[in-house]
């Protein structure tokens, strides 16, 4: 009997691009990142033939759970048609033979860049979110190692300091991406540069979030239902960005997260950030439920409490 | 029947360092760095309200030793305790790194010569005094701007420029910020470690005016480390001089400063330009 008989048909690459030994590593830390919930788990990050900064992390992660009866979306900054996005889709399905999708509601692994979308996830979907730096306490605390302590006496006084001097310059947050927050009572985590708009969706989510810094090669996990709040002072309470008065040109739609549209006039019109659901609602498809309802409400009742304007 | 002495059953008011028990402490502090013997086999005990200053020349151990009272850094040999509600007979060099962190925040207040050390220079003033109650544990916004706006005003600092960056102040406002931060727990001990160092004549009195007074009202607890002998004779009640990380010489200010016994310090006392 030949050689050839006995051995598998020789392949350019192994499925899903990252070797087994890769794979497994990435598979183990994420279970490890999943049961402490906010951890920071350092992983051997590998080089993939994108560069550092333009989603390895997610990429490794999407690769590391991908399976051929997997159905993919991928987004940068809301939209599924960007470059980046377009990119990262076109290497997933090439190496994986997943199926892709704009659907947020159809994705089994959904991997995204600066966004979470706007119709609300459910249990069996994964969302995999770039993170270009996850260390919360880099403002306050630039030495990695002492940061590492205050992470394991969970002492996070310091930041607060940074809300302190928004509140003093602004009169309110303005953070406008990477809102610290503490997940299930423990660890504080920068959920990536999502907006605040996003950030409370994290919170006793049905799905399950995993964050993948590739260059910093650090993995952490919301796992479903997992508490997750947005660091506040206790008599002034997290915002969300205000999106009323925000009418999306082609859709209509409101209290959503729109991306603004400066016009030569001076004044800028409105557009869905989330393309996928706006799609939906051009095509005249019934979306899903959404985190906000028309009216801005979010879904988890009395979690956002009423504003409080600083003197 | 024997006779009964008709005295009162003190006869006189015992010394008060006498009849106080020490605020601070610290028995044989040794610290060594590779071979080089920092500070050898120091002991000192500071007393409720009591200012003492430490001399020394560069090199003399007088900073290492102000770092260990402030628990930044541990000996190699030594005790540690202050006589505080809850930690006291505590050998604070046997705390675990957490409890270490909070006896820091809570009781002991410090001043550096350089104020790029104590303060973020790129943050407000009232931000670097409100860090610390953020650290102990307080999360409400106005609270932090009530205890920010009361420690910088007793610092002497003018309150129109509380969110200021340090930054963009002058050297003396900084060393107002760092004391007022110092101050912002109302710790029962306060290092001073070169607090008027470099700063011109006229504001250094300024600085020392307002610790002068602070220490009279609220009856301050404070190390003081200095080479400026106007400085130790302003503020201290008693004076350490320090050389080779050994204690040559020890009493009361006066005493040292006019009539010192030891050679160097004579030295010391002499060397003026």
């Amino acid at each position: 009997m030949p050689l050839t008989d006995l051995t598998s048909e020789r392949q350019d690459y192994s499925y899903g691009y990252l070797d087994a030994y890769a794979k497994r590593e990435l598979r183990r830390r994420a279970l490890k990142a999943i049961a402490i919930p906010g951890y920071q788990v350092p992983y051997a990050s590998r080089e993939l033939p994108i560069a550092r900064g333009w989603g390895t992390g997610g990429l490794q992660v999407t690769l590391a759970l991908v399976g051929p009866e997997s159905v993919v979306k991928v987004i940068d900054q809301g939209a599924d048609d960007s470059v980046n996005a377009a990119n990262l889709r076109r290497f997933i399905t090439r190496m994986s033979g997943c199926a892709t999708t704009t659907d947020t509601t159809n994705a089994t692994i959904l991997q995204s860049r600066h966004r979470i979308p706007e119709e609300i996830m459910g249990e069996g979907q994964a969302l995999v979110l770039q993170v270009p730096d996850p260390e919360p306490l880099r403002r306050v605390q630039p030495d990695i190692s002492k940061a590492a302590q205050l992470h394991a006496d969970a002492d996070y006084g310091q930041m607060w300091l940074g809300l302190y001097e928004q509140l003093v310059r602004y009169k309110q947050y303005v953070q406008g991406a990477d809102y610290p927050s503490l997940v299930h009572g423990r660890y504080v985590m920068n959920p990536s540069p999502i907006p605040r708009w996003d950030t409370p969706k994290l919170h006793q989510a049905a799905h399950l979030t995993l964050l993948s810094a590739g260059r910093e090669k650090r993995m952490y996990a919301v796992p479903p239902y997992t508490n997750v709040y947005p660091l506040e002072f206790d008599d002034i309470p997290f915002q969300v960005e205000d999106q009323t008065g925000r009418v999306c040109k082609t859709t209509g739609a409101q209290n959503k997260f729109m991306n603004e549209l400066p016009q030569p006039d001076g004044t800028a019109v409105y557009e869905l950030s989330d393309s996928g659901y706006a799609e939906k609602l051009a095509n005249g498809r019934l979306p899903a439920a959404t985190y906000f309802d028309e009216q801005g409400n979010f879904y988890h009742d009395g979690y956002l409490k009423p504003p409080v304007r600083l003197a | 029947m024997t006779a009964t002495l008709n005295r009162p059953s003190v006869l006189l008011d015992a010394p008060r360092l006498l009849a106080t028990q020490p605020l601070l402490r610290a028995v044989s502090l040794t610290k060594r760095y590779g071979k080089r013997v920092a500070v050898g086999n120091v002991s000192l005990d500071v007393y409720p309200g009591e200012v003492v200053g430490i001399v020394g020349e560069s090199g003399s151990g007088k900073s290492t030793l102000l770092r260990m009272l402030n628990l930044e850094e541990m000996p190699d040999a030594g005790s540690y305790m202050l006589n505080i509600d809850g930690i006291r007979d505590q050998n604070l060099f046997a705390l675990e790194r957490f409890d270490r962190r909070a006896v820091q925040i809570q009781h002991i207040g410090v001043v550096y010569q350089n104020p790029h050390l104590g303060l973020r220079m790129k943050f407000t003033s009232s931000g670097n005094v409100a860090e610390r109650l953020l650290i102990a544990g307080e999360r409400r916004f106005e609270t932090l701007r009530q205890a920010a706006r009361e420690s910088l005003s007793a610092s002497e600092f003018p309150l129109d420029r509380m969110d200021d960056p340090p930054r963009i102040l002058s050297g003396g406002m900084q060393q107002r910020v760092q004391l007022a931060k110092a101050l912002a727990m109302k710790p029962a001990l306060l290092l001073l470690d070169e607090p008027t160092t470099g700063l011109d004549v006229s504001i250094q009195a300024t600085v020392l005016d307002t610790l002068k007074r602070l220490q009279r009202e609220r009856k301050m607890t404070i190390v003081l480390v200095s080479h400026d002998l106007g400085v130790i004779r302003t503020l201290a009640d008693r004076v350490l001089v320090m050389r080779g990380g050994k204690v040559i010489e020890r009493g009361l200010t006066d005493q040292i400063l006019d009539d010192p016994q030891h050679p160097y310090t004579q030295q010391l006392v002499h060397a003026k330009l």
